[in-house]
């Protein structure tokens, strides 16, 4: 059911204090970040007193995620978080120095509040979870295990590392992708096998491949929390019927390093299986923009490209333009915003895209 | 009743509306004609994982049954209304011809040609397996084990079901898999993107014939799900060109149908006769549209390689795409024009190496690629080449295409490589015992037999039966 006009209309006032509150944190010299004071120094104007609302964050250009790689951490401090040590979280990436992104307590309030999304039936209170996909230096990992712990759970681990997933795809090295592939359902599926999880995080592709290994509700599994890839319609519909069995719960997840986790409305039978995420808001916003035009937003049931905002006082990160498309969606309860559905890699329809087995 | 057609994948005979579709469209026109479901590799793993459930259910019947069964969809597939997928549609045999026309572009008149020969080989198909396994009485299949001349004999299956990923260039290659279900062998088919008809005519035929639905997976996918075939299935056959049959030669488990770089061999005895045989060759270089393996792409003679060249392309030069209902249309248009616009480049760019001149274009009177009713085409093409060494000398295109290479008798059988049919033009002894001892001919034609002619009773590339099934020595107590 979509959300009555006063109910977005509360959610946009909301969004817009947020914002206002956000600038006023990351443009005062008490508490903003090297990094933003002095941009605004050089802009020649003042987003503390100029920005009433989100649509005033068009003045911003697109937030070039190069200075993530490029720049010290310490510009992206804020003042009031000085003295205090960060979490430095890492995003994909191949070869080279990485994209970072700064963090003390982010991840913890955006899991949090997603625990309050996932049913006690699915990821039962106390039962232990198993994460079966990108550890090291993401943010993922710790926020997965935070996630666990705050439902009074703990978590088994098995990493996969998409860099060099990426890195052999890229190199047509086929065999090894499937063989590092083998190599990761086969750890995860010994610790289901000698110990009793219930909650599953992974990737599309581990988890068909997990699904081939293992009788997955048989095994205990019960809830299942999936991102990090494409999820077309046709793929949602494989893994709800064929692989976890109309048994299982399906959570699927759109986010990343920079903006967190934008988590999906359960589906109805009308929505033939597309997904549609919505941000966490007011801390994160997601638009569908004319990719040519991109301070137009498309209409609703266009394709567009991604285009994220991030808002909380650790991260500022105004319209960064995700390599991604999606279809832009109308508001739906519980989310009183735009939705972004059937994410997928920017111009997937007319090139290839690796996307590697993760 | 959508007014559109769907074709749904087959999962062991059930239909499956995938969320993930593709339209296939009028060459011609670009206008929608169907729409079919695609499916992801993860289905094609799941099902193949019960395929033994299929073979079970083929086990039931008799190796004569499905003989029977198989002479039934022969006629069903001829002359039959047959379901045409998930939305009350039919299709009946001249809907199919007009129909895989207009998405293949190949012409009426070669379609019902290709109906002939898959209709001849369902209603033979005791003749088929007889040939196949030379002979082997047919219920030592039923039961494992037999005793034929006097010796115990037993064939155990090599798999649990064949894997196909099919072309899209002719539909007469679908009468290679037909052996597989009077074998109890079912198949797991990805159908040609632009010719699903075929595949997916055949099963219903079978299905109405009183074949198990089970014996038969129809899965329209990607390269993937190709790819998951080729690996899961045991045993599989693949068509492609050459960089793709390349990657998998040598894998005993898939049999490869590649190019074929069929020929025509001139012996120094019979040479003063060749205008005799131009008929022959050209029948040989430009019948069913030059779209087969078995046409001849090269013609090679001791002598008069510029005559017969120009004989040859003085008869195909002036061939012109027609429409395709006439009766005597001969060339087939391009489903992918992208395919017609490579053919042409790769010769125009290989005719600047030096040694080669196309004798074609002069009788031509225009470009090779050209436009009917809004179909690409590409005229016939002789190429008269210097040697082997020429980059055209030894090619295969999906169209009327031929080179001429001048080579000396006894030079010939070194140079001409892995050829799949061989029409040898010669009487001479010796020349014959050296084309019968040659590793390099699948098929042999002694004298002027169109390199087309396949004879159903002997297999000229692959026998399914030994695909399928070894023997193993057996005794009872």
């Amino acid at each position: 059911m979509n959300p009555e006009p006063a109910t977005t209309k509360a959610a946009q006032d909301q969004l817009d204090a947020h914002v206002r509150e956000i600038m006023q944190w990351h443009f005062s010299p008490e508490t903003g970040s090297p990094f933003w004071l002095d941009w605004a120094k050089k802009a020649g104007w003042n987003p503390a007193t100029e920005v009433k609302g989100f649509a005033d964050l068009l003045r911003f250009p697109h937030f070039q995620d190069e200075w993530l790689r490029d720049l010290p951490n310490e510009v992206w401090v804020p003042k009031k978080y000085q003295g205090r040590p960060f979490n430095i979280f890492e995003t994909g990436g191949t070869t080279g120095m990485p994209k970072q992104r700064i963090g003390w307590d982010d991840y913890k309030v955006d899991y949090e509040e997603f625990s309050g999304k996932i049913a006690n039936e699915h990821f039962p209170r106390g039962g232990a979870w198993l994460m079966v996909g990108p550890t090291g230096p993401r943010r993922l990992r710790l926020a997965i295990e935070h996630l666990a712990n705050f439902r009074g759970s703990s978590c088994y681990f098995v990493d996969l590392d998409p860099r060099w997933v990426k890195k052999v795809i890229s190199q047509k090295h086929f065999e090894q992708a499937r063989a590092y592939m083998d190599h990761v359902v086969d750890q995860a599926a010994v610790i289901l096998k000698h110990r009793k999880v219930s909650g599953l995080f992974t990737t599309p592709k581990l988890l068909e491949a997990l699904g081939e290994k293992i009788d997955l509700y048989g095994a205990g599994i019960r809830g299942v929390f999936c991102g990090g890839t494409t999820m077309a319609p046709q793929a949602v519909r494989f893994i709800v019927e064929e692989v976890l069995e109309n048994r299982i719960g399906f959570y699927p997840t759109y986010g990343n390093t920079l903006m967190g986790l934008a988590a999906s409305v359960p589906l109805r039978k009308e929505d033939n299986f597309s997904i549609t995420y919505y941000a966490p808001q007011p801390r994160a916003v997601l638009r569908v923009v004319d990719a040519n035009n991109t301070s137009q937003t498309k209409n609703y049931g266009e394709w567009g490209r991604v285009e994220l905002t991030t808002l909380t006082k650790e991260f500022f990160m105004p319209r960064f333009l995700e390599r991604d498309e999606a279809i832009r969606r109308e508001p739906r309860a519980p989310y009183a915003w735009d939705g972004v559905a059937e994410v997928r890699p920017f111009g997937a329809m007319e090139k290839n895209i690796v996307e590697g087995v993760y | 009743m959508t007014p559109l057609p769907h074709i749904p994948a087959l999962r062991r005979g059930r239909p499956y509306e995938s969320l993930d579709q593709i339209n296939i469209v009028d060459h011609r026109t670009g206008t929608p004609l169907v729409s079919i479901s695609q499916v992801n590799a993860g289905i094609i793993r799941k099902d193949l994982a019960r395929i033994g459930e299929s073979r079970a259910a083929l086990k039931k019947f008799t190796t004569a049954q499905l003989i029977e069964i198989s002479a039934q969809a022969g006629e069903l597939f001829l002359n039959g209304t047959l379901p045409l997928g998930d939305k009350g549609h039919t299709q009946s045999a001249k809907e199919y011809w007009e129909t895989l026309s207009a998405t293949s572009g190949l012409p009426h008149v070669m379609v019902r040609r290709n109906m002939a020969k898959i209709h001849h080989a369902l209603t033979n198909m005791r003749t088929i397996l007889n040939g196949l396994t030379r002979g082997l009485e047919l219920g030592i299949l039923d039961q494992g084990y037999g005793e034929q001349f006097g010796t115990p004999v037993s064939y155990y299956p090599t798999t649990q079901g064949l894997g196909l990923v099919m072309p899209s260039n002719s539909p007469a290659v679908n009468s290679l898999w037909l052996p597989a279900i009077a074998l109890k062998m079912p198949v797991i088919i990805k159908p040609g993107k632009e010719e699903p008809w075929t595949p997916l005519r055949l099963i219903q035929a079978f299905m109405a014939a009183g074949c198990p639905p089970e014996a038969f997976g129809f899965y329209p996918t990607d390269h993937e799900g190709a790819g998951e075939i080729l690996k899961s299935c045991g045993r599989a056959l693949i068509f492609g060109d050459k960089s793709t049959t390349d990657r998998y030669a040598g894998n005993p488990a898939i049999q490869i149908h590649g190019p074929g770089y069929s020929k025509i061999l001139i012996g120094e005895d019979l040479i003063e006769c060749w205008p005799d045989y131009i008929d022959l060759m050209a029948a040989s270089i430009a019948d069913n549209g030059g779209r087969s393996c078995i046409n001849a792409s090269t013609v090679v003679a001791p002598k008069y390689g510029a005559e017969i060249a120009d004989a040859l392309a003085r008869k195909l030069g002036p061939i012109t795409p027609l429409p395709a209902t006439d009766e005597n249309a001969r060339l087939s248009g391009f489903a992918n024009v992208k395919m017609a616009e490579y053919i042409d480049g790769a010769i125009e760019q290989d005719l600047k190496t030096p040694g080669a001149v196309e004798v074609t274009a002069k009788y031509r009177n225009g470009p090779r690629k050209v436009m009917l009713e809004g179909g690409i085409y590409l005229r016939p093409t002789i190429v008269l080449c210097n040697s082997f060494a020429h980059p055209l000398a030894n090619r295969e295109f999906l169209c009327p295409y031929a080179s001429m290479v001048e080579v000396p008798q006894a030079e010939m059988l070194r140079q001409i490589g892995p050829s799949l049919v061989v029409t040898a033009i010669t009487k001479d002894p010796v020349f014959t015992e050296q084309l019968l001892e040659s590793p390099l001919i699948e098929r042999l034609n002694l004298g002027p037999i169109s390199t087309m002619k396949i004879s159903w009773d002997q297999p000229h590339e692959g026998n399914m039966f030994e695909f399928l099934y070894k023997r193993r020595s057996i005794d009872r107590a």
